[in-house]
């Protein structure tokens, strides 16, 4: 057994040429057009919801726990460690959070919160760095301990408290938040015009300038602090370069196994802070269960980002938007019916037209009118279905990209120190 | 050679045996840590198991078996299937909907349905497998998924067709006639409650997985592909055939799972049938070294673990969540120690090859030249 397992079907496509990179002005581009996709979309549904500033406040909030998963996940597997021990770090955070912050304070809740992911993390790399341990079994282990850590301990220490309970904590004190007076109220106002697109525009300004947690902006200071500790410095060329080729790093004096136990516990920490925002900033609150996979989810939104961190970040928030906007209802969920049923047939022709690929662009027209007859046919989506579209986006994402996918190329091998030699 | 057998049985005893002994000092610092009594703790956890508890202990062991061995099979060829928490969730739920419509009479009615359940775990557990074979995707990544959008289907079609009891919030499907509940054995004297008659089941499976695979040919190809992918290509193994197949037996074998319970304890699936199974079972085949003996005393373990700690809450007021910690633990202990005696093995090994070199060196230059 091994995290690598077997290679039947990885095998690599010769190289394609190479595409232009993604700047920061193909960035802008990509988010203007989705947002005027967006409005279109709330014209013709009539659903307003999809784009109001209380839904994409809500996305946000949403989203920076899956992006911090995802980071810690960034950090560990760029290191060569998968680390499915997410789920437990983060449950480890939420319980650190709830005792910190109870008894010191909401600051020292979130640091809390960090030391008890790093705990988690300190688990996985002692188990996976210093003995060897295949990178999926420790993982598959510390979430099991993570989970019976953090109910033990909530009930030995949260039971009887004034407002806690045996599965939850009493109440903690809240971080600041932000507002920018004045923008803020005027992009409600040009919010509540509904003018196409300008609206939609106000609306996303209004949800990045109001009651935005300190956590949140903290949050995004660190996605920018990793993009440059691991791709402009020389530390994090060393890093990446234990997650590519050990040997090869080794034989020019890294020290391996130092760089991967250090990044599986900054993986841990950053898996903790965000366990410690939903106790934090979401509830106010430690609770049992309280992360409900979305450890998973961090871990499907950094390969969704193809172990980038934009890309990351365009996989939170894809998936923190989802989960708000089922959280806002049926009917919301189902105006998105109808744009996949648009875009699955427009896909579909492509490929018949482009690419005279019949099979897959009639398969692809077949269920694209499928989705748009259920559009028609009912008013709203379950909500136990809305609830797995971050794992069906991952799935699909994975099906029909994993050729341009690329993880880190000695990710889930084990290295023994002077293995090279 | 005999004396390597027994180095070799020693060690493979060692490894548990340390685990076990590492756990219980681990647990016992968290205990002393916190400030709850570890006397209390430990005297309720080893306390000998009442008959009824006996009882308890077998049927979980039951499930736990069967659970592991679908994750072995897998393992034996390198194949991460951690998608047996979700397999055997919409296994039981087929199953259950097909027993419950009593199409069938009696016992014919529950084989048609676990035979439901076996091809429903290998269809969820087949989407996988075509991910890794034709598309490249990691079966680890792709069966997290998988457990997600199970848990999501299964509460939304038992929504659809639940009956809600009378009386209860609980949402289930349609109770499956009496003629096809099995009442299970009285094995353990003095005990009120009985055995899963699906007990037999699980000792059924575990024979052929021990047979399939160390006595066919399909589980020499199969290990031969765990241990080394290049040389069983090389042998002429079809390996995305080979991986396929693996994958939704691993899967079929995951239907099995919640039979023991659904045809002797629930009678029916719904938001109450256990959940969790799966990774329990990836923890027990771990422990158990994929042998399937080992796999047995392993899910006993884990089920007397699991059935001792419900009493802690009440004898010493501790939350019985400690049981995962130790569970925890064992599973680290013991992985942990197998790579180390694995490589003190290794190291053992060579040190004797390199001995007898040493000395047919010594002794060559006498015969040096002369034919053997």
């Amino acid at each position: 057994m091994s995290a690598t397992g077997l290679e039947v079907g990885t095998q690599a496509v010769a190289d394609r040429p190479k595409r232009r990179r993604f700047g920061l002005r193909e960035w802008s581009i990509v988010a203007i057009g989705a947002i005027a996709v967006i409005s279109v979309l709330r014209l013709v549904t009539g659903a307003d919801d999809i784009a109001s500033s209380g839904a994409l406040a809500a996305a946000i909030g949403l989203a920076v726990p899956i992006g911090l998963a995802g980071l810690g996940g960034l950090w560990s597997e760029r290191a060569g460690v998968v680390n499915i021990g997410l789920e437990g770090m983060m449950i480890l955070g939420t319980w650190g959070a709830g005792f910190f912050g109870y008894h010191m304070g909401p600051w020292a809740g979130a640091l809390g919160a960090i030391v008890m992911g790093m705990l988690g993390g300190l688990i996985h790399a002692v188990a996976t760095v210093s003995f060897g341990v295949d990178h999926i079994v420790s993982g598959v282990a510390i979430n099991i301990i993570g989970l019976g850590v953090a109910k033990y301990l909530a009930a030995r220490f949260f039971n009887g408290l004034p407002g806690g309970g045996p599965t939850q904590s009493p109440p903690i004190d809240s971080l600041p938040d932000f507002t920018i007076p004045g923008v803020s109220d005027g992009l409600g106002t040009i919010e509540k015009k509904d003018w196409f697109f300008v609206s939609d525009v106000a609306a996303v300004l209004r949800a990045l300038c109001t009651d935005v947690s300190i956590l949140t902006i903290i949050a995004v200071l660190l996605f920018v602090a990793t993009w440059w500790v691991l791709w402009r410095s020389a530390f994090g060329l060393r890093l990446r370069s234990v997650g590519e080729s050990p040997v090869a790093a080794e034989s020019l004096g890294v020290n391996v196994l130092r760089y991967k136990f250090l990044a599986v516990v900054v993986s841990g920490g950053l898996a903790g802070l965000g366990g410690g925002f939903l106790a934090l900033v979401a509830a106010n609150i430690y609770r049992d269960g309280q992360t409900g996979g979305r450890g998973y989810i961090g871990l499907a939104a950094m390969i969704f980002g193809n172990w980038r961190p934009g890309g990351l970040l365009t996989g939170a928030a894809l998936f923190g938007y989802t989960d708000a906007v089922q959280l806002r209802g049926g009917a919301t969920v189902h105006a998105f019916l109808l744009l996949f049923a648009v875009l699955l047939v427009a896909i579909g022709v492509w490929q018949i037209v482009r690419n005279q690929r019949v099979v897959q662009g009639g398969l692809a027209i077949v269920v694209g009118v499928l989705v748009g007859w259920w559009y028609f046919a009912v008013d709203a989506v379950p909500a136990e279905l809305t609830g797995t579209t971050p794992y069906v986006t991952t799935l699909l994402v994975l099906a029909f990209a994993s050729q341009r996918l690329r993880m880190p190329a000695a990710d889930g091998q084990i290295y023994r120190k002077g293995e090279g030699h | 050679m005999k004396s390597l057998n027994v180095r070799r049985i020693l060690m493979s005893l060692a490894a548990p045996v340390l685990a076990l002994v590492v756990a219980f000092i681990v647990t016992s610092l968290v205990l002393v840590a916190v400030g709850d009594p570890v006397g209390d703790v430990w005297k309720t956890i080893l306390a000998v198991p009442k008959p009824r508890q006996t009882v308890n202990i077998i049927n979980a062991a039951s499930v736990f078996y069967l659970s592991a061995i679908a994750v072995a099979v897998g393992f034996r060829m390198n194949l991460f299937n951690i998608g047996v928490d979700g397999q055997y969730r919409v296994a039981a739920f087929a199953a259950a909907i097909f027993a419950g419509q009593a199409w069938l009479p009696g016992w014919l009615n529950i084989l048609v349905a676990i035979l439901v359940a076996m091809v429903a775990g290998g269809l969820w557990a087949s989407i996988a497998a075509y991910l890794k074979v034709k598309r490249g995707v990691s079966e680890v990544i792709s069966t997290i998924m998988l457990n997600a959008i199970a848990t999501g289907v299964v509460s939304w079609l038992l929504l659809k067709v639940s009956s809600r009891g009378e009386g209860s919030n609980s949402i289930e499907t349609k109770t499956i006639p009496e003629s096809s509940q099995l009442e299970g054995f009285k094995l353990i004297p003095g005990a009120t409650n009985r055995v899963y008659t699906l007990l037999i089941l699980a000792v059924l499976v575990g024979f052929l997985y021990w047979f399939v695979l160390s006595k066919t040919r399909f589980g020499f190809d199969l290990r031969a592909t765990g241990r080394s992918e290049s040389a069983a290509v090389a042998s002429g193994v079809n390996v995305p055939r080979m991986v396929m197949t693996a994958m939704i037996a691993s899967g079929a074998l995951a239907g099995l799972v919640g039979m023991p319970l659904l045809f002797g304890q629930d009678h029916n699936y719904g938001t109450t049938f256990q959940s969790g199974l799966g990774f329990a079972g990836i923890a027990i085949a771990l422990l158990g070294r994929n042998n399937a003996v080992g796999i047995g005393f392993a899910a006993l373990l884990w089920a007397f673990l699991d059935v001792q700690s419900n009493a802690l809450q009440i004898q010493a007021d501790v939350a019985q969540e400690l049981v995962n910690i130790i569970q925890g633990v064992i599973l680290f202990a013991v992985v942990i120690a197998y790579e180390l005696i694995r490589r003190a093995d290794k190291r053992i090994e060579q040190t004797r090859v390199a001995r007898e070199l040493a000395a047919q060196r010594q002794a060559a230059p006498a015969t040096e030249g002369a034919p053997a």
